[in-house]
């Protein structure tokens, strides 16, 4: 579905993606884990076109994403659920679920889908005329997360969305990914939380510095003596 | 204490505030959505002044006056979408210190394309509205006066709608807010930046309509003192906040009435500009703008 070839990118003159190869296929959840500054946003950001590359091709659906406009994205069907939520603070939390279905025109289906956030995201409900500036870190994640799903997306991209929350948050937001995945959305999945990351996922790739040292499927990661060393010691 | 003419200078503050709410407004969006101050913004003004004069003095025909104005407007718009496609758009991701020279810039070369257009003599301004004055008391206001109040209202309220329910109008708080995020909604961010801009000079050049019918001239420099004082009024209410620059509009029509109507109008252009030093000095955000705080 999405596949990543020989990927570089440079912020001026740093080489932070040195030539990332990926893939993940339709139905998956996969992950990109690696400690901080690996270049995992920069990668999703990359995707969102967000970010140039300087070498490389991104294939979504057999087509080059080069040739599209950031804002089409959308439209074909990538969502992206950006690293530190960023929802719209001024925006109420309906308005910023709207946004999320901006690029759409089918008026029963919006409000079908409205529904569905508001039976997986309760807490939205309640706050549905609040600026989402005043949420909380982890309603705001969900508030991302909510936005993102409104515009029907084939595929998810989920930057750190346990990031800064409480160990029981932390566990809400994965149980969504999962139960996001099981009904029909692929994921790919960037955490610095690789115990948790690797846990829900079915493949996994390891990225260090601008390199991927390590792939496949989640469970043999988590046995994987390096990784564990690396990234499971906690 | 004469209630007359206390009746006369709160009409003639209602009149000169509407014109810089109008005005201010323009300065406030574009700056909520580009962080830019548009210097060119009073020449936006001058030439919806003039776009009404050419229109209303040459053409064979005599159009109404609500024609005149919704032309001028369109024809506005469409130089503050190109002015920011020609001179900003570039400079985006560029420091903001070099948007705001090219704006100074811009604003020197639309003063000075006017002056090479239509001469550098001021133009008698057409009368328009010629109903007979109303009286309140024993004042009479012209209709003029009247027309300005009212339909600069009305448009503010049809605008605070347009940005409070439309999508649109979401979508511009949403990309003022944050440029990336609406990026990944599939907000058309150059198109939203396009629409700010068309919306701001259609308002500006309908603030200039009336600013030189009230005192029936046209001339290149007109835009220069009101902008200048409606850019005071935005930054007075806190700037990019729209419901602020309607308030500072208001407030600085009225501090420059009264100055002029009871202390003396040598003084009012500089107690004006006072305001404008007390505020940055006292509350730099404007008195409706807020530092909005951000949740990591």
């Amino acid at each position: 579905m999405l596949k990543v070839e020989n990927l570089h990118v440079y912020y001026g003159a740093i080489h932070a993606i040195k030539g990332v190869n990926f893939e993940v296929a339709q139905g998956e959840i996969v992950t990109l884990i690696g400690s901080n500054g690996a270049g995992k946003s920069t990668i999703l950001k990359t995707i969102s076109n967000l970010l140039k590359k300087t070498e490389g091709n991104i294939m979504f659906l057999d087509q080059n994403l080069e040739t599209y406009e950031p804002h089409k994205l959308v439209e074909m069907g990538i969502s992206h659920v950006p690293e530190g939520r960023r929802v719209f603070p001024g925006l109420t939390v309906l308005e910023n679920l709207q946004m999320g279905a901006y690029t759409r025109k089918d008026k029963t289906e919006i409000a079908e889908d409205l529904e569905m956030v508001f039976r997986r995201f309760p807490r939205l409900k309640e706050r549905i005329s609040q600026s989402a500036g005043t949420l909380s870190g982890g309603e705001q994640q969900m508030l991302a997360m909510g936005r993102a799903l409104m515009s029907r997306p084939k595929i998810l991209l989920l930057d750190e969305p346990s990031m800064g929350l409480a160990p029981l948050l932390v566990d809400e937001i994965f149980s969504i990914i999962t139960d996001i995945n099981q009904t029909g959305t692929t994921i790919l999945l960037v955490e610095q939380n690789a115990n948790r990351a690797l846990h829900v996922s079915h493949k996994g790739y390891v990225l260090e510095t601008g390199k991927i040292i390590a792939s496949g499927d989640s469970k043999d990661l988590l046995n994987d003596e390096k990784v564990k060393e690396a990234y499971l010691s906690a | 204490m004469d209630i007359d003419l206390l009746i006369r200078q709160l009409i003639n503050s209602l009149n000169t505030g509407s014109i810089y709410a109008l005005v201010a407004i323009g300065y406030t969006m574009v700056y909520g959505i580009i962080r830019l101050i548009n210097f060119a913004h009073g020449e936006i003004m001058m030439f919806g002044a003039y776009f009404a004069f050419v229109i209303a003095t040459s053409l064979p025909v005599e159009l109404p006056f609500f024609l005149i104005v919704i032309i001028s407007m369109g024809l506005a718009a469409l130089m503050g979408i190109f002015s920011e496609k020609i001179a900003y758009k570039k400079l985006r991701t560029a420091p903001r210190i070099s948007a705001l020279i090219t704006a100074i810039g811009m604003s020197l070369f639309l003063q000075n394309f006017a002056q090479l257009l239509f001469g550098a003599t001021p133009k008698v301004m057409p009368r328009f509205i010629t109903a007979a004055p109303i009286m309140i008391g024993n004042t009479a206001v012209s209709m003029v006066t009247v027309y300005t109040i009212f339909m600069s209202i009305i448009i503010m309220v049809l605008l605070t709608l347009f940005v409070k329910k439309t999508k649109a109008g979401k979508a511009m708080r949403a990309v003022s807010q944050d440029k990336d995020a609406a990026l990944l909604m599939g907000i058309n961010i150059n198109r939203i930046i396009s629409l700010t801009f068309a919306i701001g000079s259609a308002l500006g050049a309908l603030g200039g309509i009336f600013y030189s019918v009230a005192y029936s001239q046209v001339y290149p420099t007109l835009g220069v003192m009101p902008g200048l004082k409606a850019f005071i009024a935005a930054v007075f209410g806190g700037i990019g906040n729209i419901g602020g620059a309607v308030l500072g509009g208001y407030t600085i029509g009225f501090i420059e009435t009264m100055t002029k109507g009871y202390i003396s109008s040598k003084w009012a252009d500089a107690i004006v500009f006072s305001v404008l030093i007390l505020v940055l000095l006292f509350k730099p955000s404007g008195i409706l703008g807020k530092n909005v705080k951000e949740k990591v």
